[in-house]
């Protein structure tokens, strides 16, 4: 066994938990959610739109094959969403002090001590989860060795500012020009989008597009509230004005959907799973989707020209939408998975076809 | 939903047999009840009267028929249904299905195949097309050249190198596979698998890959999800009904999990399934480089396995979408909410253990590989790996405690024990840590990854500590909650604390287990609800943990009283379906008469692992300690002991003794049975004889008592060497032989020593009783005489050739019996009988292995009956008598010997046997011809090879040859034979011993199939015959010949076959009897 020692979880409802340590001692605040996925944790962990949360993962075992190499490919880390780990805490049942793996490089715990990260085992993820589904997504933080902290609400800040990137990136030598405008993107759309021939502009999420030459316009997912990110918004009033084809994912989705004038919401505990059952509008062809979203388009909103894409076959929420004439769409779940099922990466060719048809 | 379809056919898997077992009564079952619930008649054919499938409330009609294309059509023709399931029944069925559509009776009778497509499973059933299929899809394969004779297999090992393995298509659970290395073991092992199959698959070996498993569900809309992916313990190399298994895989990443997944769904697409299907992968374990092993398109082991392990019914689904409906229209049924398309996501770890039962039989390998030896299952539900791993070592039911804590389990020669894996693996990697071996060394000589052995290294680290502290109180309360968190038992507690030894062994566990509860220490009950807690759970499929802080059910439920009915464990030899049965029985009266309705067990592969057959299922050990930590928190009305078998029949005594309420028969009564000594006692004092018997503990006094009662003897050890753990010995030189290789003798470890009465006939009685007075019985008699195991004899119901007198007799007994041990609920008791002479060998206060064949052959469902009275209830006497029925039930066992390499087909005092059949007919004759063919034999067309035996058992066939040679039949016998027959009148040809360079010779006319039926009895009791004989037998098995051991059973089964034929049989449904 690691170096262990106690540590707390509480609540700002006052319940507490105690486990042990495994990641960097100190106490942290944010919003505790949980995520049911069984693979990824590398993934999940360096996915910005876990911003300013505390990580639940509810499969007990976590840590088993390690962390991996940090080798970079076009410009990013070819096996990690972005440059770090974007959680504030990790909280789960069982952590593995060994680890195995061909690719591994290092340890979770490692990792997280690196990255000033706390970590906690040896808590009932089950008993948290239930609660945070049946009171919904709460305030939590972590407190090492009695060094309290101030309750922290992520969703009354611009995330976005801070995971966004400060200064204009280009990726990639393709035919066609994606504006990506990136509001905590994950490195697996980058990739995606060059697989299939293009050249990707990353831009900051309040950065004026309008100006630059591109063929297709793609606003990525982030983290937080979507109603925080005014500048983009503003930006997209316009763009879905134009004839470009506008791809959305996750805070792309709601972004997209403010600026037509539909309105969002914050869902109770959210989706963050890689099991989440999306069905195509008046199709019977369903997918399963990796998600991880705690706000959502309200479909009663939805203006006259446009209508949902997707509706997750669980709670009948949005999980896309698009413009009934212009080449815009957007989904709420993560065709580029990563980690998660792949079933919808075809969304990116259809994206790709319509730039094509357009230019 | 289409619409036009109102009658669909299910064909069943038959017998349980090694590699199709009770999972294709679970997965039956579920479609079953998927179909009724959509208002469509159900036609079921399956001989296996023992399943759950085989109920009115499941099935609409029922056929105990073989599943064979003959039988099959005969059905068809009679109940013209719409449609046909093929992917419910194994490979029995699917093969027979495949047969009727190649043969054109499906198209003939415009029956259509629900679900897949038959050319689909084609394509998946024969290698090359399934290779080619693959390649199209650009998705890899291992390098395979499909021969179809021994010298292409030759030239194909040339272009691959070895080493290799060899498979041979269309074969059960990897039946004629095998690792070769050289061109000697290449010829053997393709000569063998080229007589179950026209094709074998030469291939490259991926020995030491991870194998990795999903199941895909596709619609017909072409959505498509991967319910669970399961990685085996065991790298590639061992089948994976021979492995450790867990789930959800532990050791791939997102890209790999990911990968693999999609590689499913390109696959099941391309191939075009309609339900659900099995893919196997390889997958390097030092890159992402993979190949796909197998495709299975029908659901399997594996799929009963993932149900279980996820709560995602496949069966249930795959039915539905067979009759049309779209994954996304249908109900996680779990949640009742959420919708059916989606994939679970599983917040706990599930472990599958085998049950091997190699000590059963005579001659066979330990070792495991890539053909299948397991004879059942085990699942555990943990959160820790460690806390599953020791719980499914501990349920396999082999008096193992979990991973350490074992006595007598040290092995010589590791390296070896390590690299060339036996049933003991698992318990080999336990010795070599304790001895010091590193994870690294033991991963090199395993190729078991080192997640695994770390995981592993951690119960024994923490077992070092334990056994430091000496005394309970040294153990701080975190100490001890983390044992429990990595799976220790308060037994294994008790060993390494308290140093129990094993006569205080008992009150240790209590010790231990006072003190974790005075100290808090207890397990929280979870539930499976498929959706890792992220929508309510409306079942209540649970497990216990120690990994919590909270249960998710409430106890203070006072609304109905809870009734536990205690499940059988993992199938094995001598217990398995029977009891599946008899429980889910119990349950539903428990249920039906207001009660609670709590199951546990946690066996995979059955009905009474079913969240929806109960209110409460607790998907756990069947230990003392877990069950009471189950009646801690339930409260309950009572326990039902008797229905799930000897497991909860043993923990009886031990709960009573806490207080527990056992209904039915006191616990008192029922170790006033199992006692040897007490119910002696009792038959003394009521008058009623037993064959002479007496507990020895020392050699000198076996024989002076051998002496007194004479030859031959049956000897049942306590402590067991190797090998069989009882044997009949007929002279001096057999005893001290089996002694001195089997048995310990000694004080602590006597030898019970009983006289073995020959030539008697095995009479049982299966009965209800309330208050001590038999309320029903069911009287049936065996085929074969005293000296075959009950489980592996032929048993007919109701008795056609006993005296009124005897029949009188063993009723007088039994209800003296019942009197005397104030029975209340079912027994089973069996009697020898010669000369009107009965003598008691047997009597069990539960329910008994025939429980359900006398229940259906009657019509009346003793297990119900049982459970009323149990429960208190005053039931009325049936007025129906057995001798009213009009129609004869016979009951057959199938053994599994082809499975089961170099292992002596004979029959002897212990169970061999691994399933039944039980088929109903006009009279004896037509009922065992039917039961026979239903478990694997065939009227023969060619020749039969007979070698009979002692005199006895000659003079027994010479009737039975007589007819044969009337009919027709070329008869070719072994010397003796020959001329003991010619001097009766009967011709035969004679043959020469296998080690006789002599044509015609015995072993040609097997090994070229000249004969097609073999009858060969063993010169006597004991199981050390001679080698002609053995190869005699052994061929027969390995060259898929029917052979019969046993003279009492070859005569009736050749008399039946001699004076019906197949059209003669009744195709009759059971309610047409």
């Amino acid at each position: 066994m690691g170096n262990t020692d106690n540590i707390r979880l509480i609540f700002e409802d006052g319940s507490e938990y105690s486990g042990r340590s495994f990641g960097f001692k100190r106490s942290v605040a944010g919003e505790v959610v949980f995520n049911t996925a069984m693979t990824g944790y590398p993934e999940s962990l360096t996915d910005p739109s876990y911003k300013g949360q505390i990580l639940v993962l509810t499969y007990p075992l976590i840590g088993n094959y390690g962390t991996p190499k940090y080798d970079i490919e076009n410009q990013l880390l070819k096996y990690y969403e972005s440059d770090k780990i974007h959680i504030s805490g990790l909280i789960v049942s069982d952590y593995s002090f060994k680890f195995s793996h061909w690719n591994a490089d290092g340890s979770l715990a490692d990792w997280l001590k690196k990255s000033e990260v706390p970590g906690i085992y040896g808590i009932d993820t089950r008993a948290l989860t239930k609660k945070l589904r049946e009171k919904g997504t709460m305030l939590g933080k972590i407190v090492h060795a009695g060094n309290d902290v101030e309750w922290y609400d992520p969703n009354r800040d611009n995330l976005v500012a801070e995971v966004s990137i400060r200064r204009k990136e280009t990726y990639g030598k393709g035919s066609n020009v994606v504006m990506l405008v990136d509001c905590g993107v994950k490195n697996n759309i980058i990739r995606y989008l060059l697989e299939k021939d293009t050249t990707v502009i990353r831009v900051p999420w309040d950065y004026e597009f309008a100006q630059d030459d591109y063929d297709g316009l793609f606003i990525s997912n982030g983290p937080g509230d979507p109603k925080m990110c005014k500048a983009t918004i503003a930006q997209l009033e316009k763009a879905i004005k134009g004839d470009k084809p506008i791809f959305g994912i996750c805070l792309g989705n709601q972004l997209l959907s403010l600026a037509s004038g539909a309105d969002t919401y914050k869902l109770k505990y959210g989706h963050r799973s890689h099991n989440q059952p999306v069905i195509k509008v008046g199709t019977n062809r369903a997918y399963i989707t990796s998600q991880n979203h705690g706000f959502a388009v309200n479909n009663d909103t939805l203006g006259d020209e446009w209508e949902p894409l997707f509706i997750n076959i669980n709670d009948q929420t949005n999980e896309g939408m698009k413009h009934r004439t212009r080449p815009i769409f957007s989904t709420q779940f993560h065709p580029e998975a990563s980690g998660g099922p792949t079933d919808t990466a075809f969304l990116f060719d259809e994206f790709i076809a319509m730039i094509k048809k357009q230019k | 939903m289409i619409t036009e379809i109102k009658k669909v056919l299910v064909l069943g898997s038959g017998a349980l047999k090694i590699g199709e077992a009770g999972e294709f009564d679970y997965s039956g079952s579920q479609a079953l009840k998927a179909l009724r619930e959509e208002g469509v008649m159900t036609i079921l054919i399956n001989p296996n009267i023992a399943t759950v499938q085989t109920s009115e409330k499941i099935a609409g009609k029922i056929y105990f028929l073989p599943v064979t294309p003959y039988f099959v059509e005969q059905v068809i023709c009679k109940e013209k249904p719409d449609g046909v399931l093929l992917a419910f029944g194994g490979q029995t069925a699917l093969n027979c299905g495949i047969e009727l559509f190649k043969n054109g009776v499906l198209d003939k009778y415009n029956v259509r195949v629900l679900g897949t497509p038959v050319q689909a499973i084609m394509d998946t059933e024969d290698r090359e097309f399934f290779v080619n299929k693959l390649a199209e899809i650009e998705v890899k394969t291992p390098t395979s050249i499909a021969v179809t004779n021994v010298s292409d297999a030759l030239k194909a090992a040339e272009e691959i190198g070895f080493p290799l393995i060899i498979r041979a298509a269309y074969a059960l659970g990897g039946q004629g596979s095998g690792f070769c290395s050289s061109d000697d073991e290449l010829k053997a092992l393709a000569q063998k698998a080229f007589t179950y199959t026209e094709q074998i698959l030469v291939e490259e070996s991926l020995k030491g890959w991870k194998e990795v498993e999903y199941e895909v569900v596709r619609d017909r809309h072409d959505n498509c999800i991967t319910v669970c992916n399961m990685e085996n313990f065991d790298p590639l190399g061992i089948h994976t009904g021979e492995s450790i298994v867990v789930a959800p895989s532990q050791t791939l990443t997102n890209s790999e999990y990911h990968k693999l997944r999609e590689l499913s769904i390109k696959i099941i697409r391309h191939i075009g399934v309609v339900g659900e299907c099995n893919v196997q992968y390889a997958l390097d374990p030092d890159s992402e480089d993979y190949r796909v092993i197998e495709v299975n398109a029908r659901l399997s082991r594996s799929s009963a396995l993932a149900s279980k392990a996820t709560g995602y019914p496949l069966a249930f689904i795959a039915a539905k979408l067979a009759l049309g409906y779209g994954l996304h229209e249908l109900k996680n049924s779990v949640t009742k909410t959420t919708t059916a398309c989606f994939e679970p996501a599983l917040d706990y770890i599930v472990c599958k253990i085998p049950r091997w039962d190699l000590d059963k039989f005579q001659g066979v390998s330990h070792h495991i590989g890539s053909s299948m030896k397991s004879v059942g299952e085990v699942m555990a539900i943990g959160r820790t790996f460690e806390e599953s791993i020791q719980k499914g070592l501990r349920m396999i039911g082999q008096g193992m405690h979990g991973f350490v804590g074992n006595r007598d389990l040290t092995f010589d020669n590791l390296d070896k024990e390590l690299a060339e894996p036996t049933d003991m693996r698992i318990f080999v990697i336990a010795d070599a840590m304790e001895k010091g071996y590193t994870v690294e060394k033991i991963h090199k000589l395993t190729r078991i990854d080192n997640w695994f052995l770390h995981k592993l290294t951690n119960i024994v680290n923490l077992k070092n500590d334990l056994v430091k502290s000496r005394k309970p109180e040294n153990v701080s309360g975190e100490k001890l909650l983390e044992a429990k968190v990595l799976g220790f038992s308060d037994f294994q507690l008790a060993r390494y604390i308290l140093n129990s030894q094993v006569e205080e062994i008992e009150k240790g566990l209590l010790k231990i287990r006072n003190y974790r509860k005075k100290l808090g220490i207890l397990p929280f009950v979870k539930q499976i609800d498929t959706l890792a807690a992220e929508y309510p759970a409306q079942t209540n499929y649970l497990y216990l943990t120690y990994s919590g802080i909270e249960h998710d059910i409430d106890f203070g439920d006072k609304d109905k009283t809870s009734m536990i009915v205690l499940g059988s464990g993992a199938y094995r030899i001598g217990s398995s379906v029977e009891f599946d049965w008899c429980t889910v029985n119990a349950l539903d009266t428990v249920k039906d008469e207001g009660y609670r309705s709590v199951m546990i067990n946690f066996n995979p592969e059955t009905v009474s692992t079913d969240y929806d057959i109960c209110d409460r299922l607790y998907f756990d050990e069947l230990s003392f300690e877990r069950v009471m930590d189950i009646i801690d928190l339930e409260q309950p009305g009572g326990v039902i002991v008797s229905m799930g078998g000897q497991i909860p029949n043993n923990l009886a005594m031990r709960l009573h003794k806490q207080g527990v309420k056992i209904m039915g028969t006191s616990p008192e009564s029922i170790d006033n049975a199992e006692n040897r000594h007490k119910f002696s006692m009792m038959l003394d004092k009521i008058h009623v004889d037993q064959p002479k018997w007496k507990e020895l503990t020392n050699i000198k006094d076996i024989h002076e008592f051998v002496g007194r009662i004479g030859y031959p003897v049956l000897v049942r050890p306590s402590y067991v060497l190797s090998g069989a753990a009882m044997n009949v010995v007929s002279n001096e030189e057999e005893l001290d032989h089996f002694l001195e290789l089997a048995a310990n003798v000694s004080k602590q470890y006597p030898v019970v020593v009983s006289e073995f009465i020959e030539q008697a006939k095995e009479i049982e009685i299966d009965a209800i009783a309330q208050k001590g007075e038999i309320i029903a019985y069911a009287i049936s008699e065996h085929v074969e005489f005293a000296g075959v195991h009950s489980g592996d004899a032929t048993m007919i119901f109701p008795p056609q050739k006993i005296y009124f007198e005897t029949v009188r007799r063993i009723k007088k007994i039994s209800r003296q019996v019942a009197e005397n041990l104030k029975i209340t609920g079912p027994f089973n008791m069996q009697f020898l009988a010669k000369d009107n002479d009965i003598k008691v060998i047997e009597c069990n206060l539960r329910a008994s292995r025939s429980m359900p064949f006398v229940s259906k052959v009657l019509k009346t469902n003793l297990i119900e009956m049982a459970t009323l009275v149990m429960l208190g209830k005053d039931i009325e006497k049936p007025n129906k008598s057995i001798f009213e029925l009009d129609y004869v039930g016979v009951k057959a066992p199938q053994f599994s010997f082809s499975r089961l390499q170099k292992a002596d087909p004979v029959l002897g005092v212990d169970m061999s046997s691994t399933g039944e059949v039980g088929c109903l007919g006009e009279d004896f004759y037509e009922g065992i011809l039917k039961a026979m063919l239903s478990v694997g034999y065939s009227i023969p067309k060619k020749g039969i090879l007979l070698s009979t035996g002692p005199a006895r058992s000659k003079v027994e066939l010479v009737n039975s040859a007589r007819a044969l040679v009337e009919k027709g039949y070329e008869l070719y016998a072994t010397r003796g034979t020959q001329r003991f027959l010619e001097t009766n009148g009967i011709k035969a040809i004679p043959v020469a011993w296998p080690d006789e360079k002599v044509e015609p010779n015995a072993l040609d006319l097997i090994t070229t199939k000249k004969v097609d039926f073999v009858v060969n009895i063993p010169k006597d009791l004991s199981k050390t015959e001679l080698d002609n004989d053995y190869t005699i037998r052994r061929s027969a098995v390995d060259y898929n010949i029917p052979l019969i051991t046993n003279a009492r059973l070859a005569s009736a089964f050749i008399l039946a076959f001699c004076k019906l034929d197949m059209k003669d049989i009744a195709i009759k449904s059971w309610d047409e009897y």
